[in-house]
């Protein structure tokens, strides 16, 4: 494979990475994919709309949150010198509030009267909802019935913030049935209804425009690490499901050849333990095209999707966004996993070590760094995205510690 | 054997001698077992069916609705592939040389079977169309293109968001009959105006010279007669597979009589459809 001469210029005309991305959906909604591409084409060229962006993410989200050297955990590992990038800092407790305050921008400039979304772990939910609050927008978020048993604060919390919960009954009742029923309700409101997706993936614009509203992540970095340490950083290390906080978070240095990145699927109880034991599309599955893109899918021999498993409610998705898979298959950044016990320790660690409890997603890529940074010299400069907090998780944690609470 | 002179071809052009609409019908492969559905499959020709849909099943069909989600989980449940409902077509050419059997689903089992191999196959078996819902013309290099080299018509869904600008792109490499889904929405929930329909018909009559057929939305014989007045077919799924899955017992087996109540179901439709312009 010959080396692009920029890892930033994708996607092309028609949304692909490589052969990854572009458009597969029904064609009620391709008008719409099409209007919205369009108009974020706009948007992204109206200095007004960054400005608006720029303005909310500052005042309303808290931007920009710190990057925060974790000296504590440096010592114990006794490597790389470590640094979060503090995401759950944000309002609403994580990075996808960064995107759906551009989304619901674009859906005002569209003249759009009612947003609907999936949610997971219940995070692109809180933060739909909150934007919708905001903006006094009708909201309804699509969430499997065993992730709303699982997840009851947040699904309180959008209630509390005036959205529409409906539990998804079909399928395994998780994210991917979820994302299903809202494309449901898209192809049957298509006129007044813009579809706000949480994550990297989906058809083309959304993968590269949730992108675009995340790379904040890492401009931010960029410019707090050449303040802090006067250079670049020389690895970044952030979890994927979806893959939204890793992209934003790497998009920014991609064409910097001395940064590398580290992006930590979920393995579950273990990729070696079989196809339904973990949610690592991109270490454990193979291409296909689900939910408007072709990408890494968990899927059987015959195609049809599997049902993930992790710990993590938010990265329970038996896909991933088309431009990690484009990345993987050219090498430019590395894929790996850690398994719902590794997980659970760095979640633990990282409560006692900084005071911190991250989420478990963010769980995952701080157990890659417990790993990863004893072996490296001290002048290493790692950065975490520490993408959510952990308030949401101290259920689920406390069950599987054997706590009642 | 090419597009233009296949089966689908030659079954619009006998409609048309007959100075009559065609009833188009949809069951899913495997649905509920394969012994029933083979059972089903060879009935419905019989039954009135011009032209058959057979639903290729998919674990996350995001544009159909409940019944038919349900049918596609009944047959993956059932043990049905992409292999074995090609099986089933194959089982159904030694019965019947002459009714197009057109198999309607999602691209991922197409894709994880390949493309060729796939195409190959489905010739082999007797398969004269594709309908493959997440499959926008801005993907037609994916299956489309090879399908009409294959000679395997690809049929294409155009909806009351297709505007007048788009229609030339998704008629482009339409063949065999262009599928006008009637709504905006999933299958087998609200229904359309007839007026509408006739409407939306006739736009697409000024675009193209291939016969078209109306879906989503039509569960009773008056409803298809309705639709058989303004369109060279009326389609209907949800409303067939519904009958199906009130036919199963609380186990999920199928009940004695399944196949001849849903059969009989068929024959109302047909009816419906050969009075409509009587």
């Amino acid at each position: 494979m010959t080396r692009p001469n920029t890892y930033r210029s994708g996607p092309d005309e028609r949304g692909h990475f490589g052969i990854y991305g572009g458009r597969f959906v029904a064609e009620t909604l391709m008008p719409l994919i099409l209007e919205v591409e369009k108009a974020y084409k706009e948007a992204k060229a109206d200095p007004a709309f960054e400005g608006e962006i720029r303005q909310q993410l500052k005042q309303y989200v808290g931007r920009p949150n710190p990057l925060y050297y974790a000296e504590r955990l440096t010592e114990m590992l006794g490597g790389a010198k470590i640094y979060f990038k503090r995401e759950e800092l944000n309002h609403t407790g994580a990075h996808k509030i960064n995107n759906c305050i551009g989304q619901i921008l674009l859906a005002r400039r569209m003249g759009k009267k009612r947003i609907i979304a999936e949610t997971g772990a219940g995070q692109h939910g809180v933060a739909t909802a909150t934007v919708c609050a905001l903006y006094d927008m009708p909201c309804v978020i699509y969430m499997g019935e065993t992730d709303i048993a699982r997840q009851q604060p947040n699904v309180f919390r959008m209630k509390l913030l005036g959205a529409e919960v409906v539990p998804v009954t079909s399928g395994a009742r998780t994210l991917k049935d979820a994302m299903n029923e809202a494309l449901r309700d898209w192809v049957t409101n298509v006129a007044d209804t813009y579809y706000l997706i949480g994550t990297a993936a989906g058809p083309h614009p959304y993968p590269a425009m949730v992108r675009d509203f995340q790379s904040v992540i890492g401009d931010e970095v960029r410019t707090q690490m050449q303040e802090l340490e006067g250079r670049l950083p020389d690895s970044l290390v952030a979890c994927v499901g979806g893959g939204s906080n890793a992209i934003g978070l790497f998009h920014p240095f991609l064409d910097e050849p001395t940064v590398k990145m580290v992006a930590v699927e979920a393995a579950g109880h273990g990729i070696d333990k079989g196809p339904l034991a973990h949610a690592a599309s991109i270490t454990g599955g193979r291409p296909g095209v689900l939910h408007g893109n072709r990408t890494y899918l968990l899927q059987d021999e015959d195609g049809q999707i599997l049902e993930g498993h992790s710990i993590s409610a938010g990265l329970d998705y038996p896909g991933v966004g088309p431009e990690h898979s484009w990345l993987h298959d050219i090498g430019r950044v590395e894929y790996v996993s850690a398994t719902d016990q590794e997980t659970l320790d760095a979640f633990q660690l990282c409560a006692r070590t900084e005071g911190i409890i991250p989420a478990l997603e963010s769980a995952h890529a701080l157990a890659e760094i417990v790993k990863r940074a004893p072996k490296l010299p001290k002048d290493h400069l790692m950065v975490l995205c520490l993408s959510g907090r952990g308030d949401k998780d101290i259920f689920s944690v406390a069950e599987h510690l054997g706590v009642k609470l | 054997m090419s597009t233009e002179s296949g089966r689908i071809a030659k079954r619009f052009a006998a409609l048309k001698a007959e100075g009559r609409a065609g009833l188009v019908t949809f069951i899913t492969a495997g649905d509920p077992d394969l012994e029933t559905c083979r059972a089903l499959l060879d009935g419905l020709p019989a039954a009135g069916a011009d032209l058959i849909e057979l639903g290729l099943p998919f674990s996350d069909p995001m544009a159909d609705g409940p019944a038919i989600q349900a049918a596609s989980l009944r047959a993956l449940h059932a043990g049905t592939t992409a292999r074995k409902t090609l099986d089933l077509v194959r089982g159904f050419r030694t019965k019947d040389a002459d009714t197009p059997v057109i198999l309607m689903g999602y691209y991922n089992p197409i894709h994880a079977y390949g493309v060729d191999r796939f195409l190959a196959d489905a010739v082999a078996a007797g398969v004269d169309g594709l309908i493959i819902v997440d499959l926008p013309p801005e993907e037609d290099e994916e299956l489309c293109i090879p399908a009409l080299k294959a000679g395997v018509n690809f049929i294409r869904l155009a909806t009351p968001t297709t505007d007048e600008k788009r229609l030339p792109a998704v008629l482009q490499n339409t063949s065999g009959f262009v599928y006008y889904v009637s709504i905006a929405g999933i299958t087998g929930t609200a229904s359309a105006d007839n007026a509408a329909v006739a409407g939306a018909v006739d736009r697409l009559k000024s675009h193209t010279d291939l016969p078209v057929a109306v879906g989503f939305g039509i569960k009773t014989p008056e409803q298809a007669a309705n639709i058989a007045r303004v369109a060279d077919a009326a389609v209907v799924g949800s409303a067939i597979v519904t009958r199906i899955a009130d036919g199963l017992d609380a186990a999920g087996k199928a009940r004695p009589g399944l196949v001849e109540d849903v059969l009989g179901f068929v024959r109302d439709l047909a009816a419906g459809v050969r009075r409509a312009r009587g």
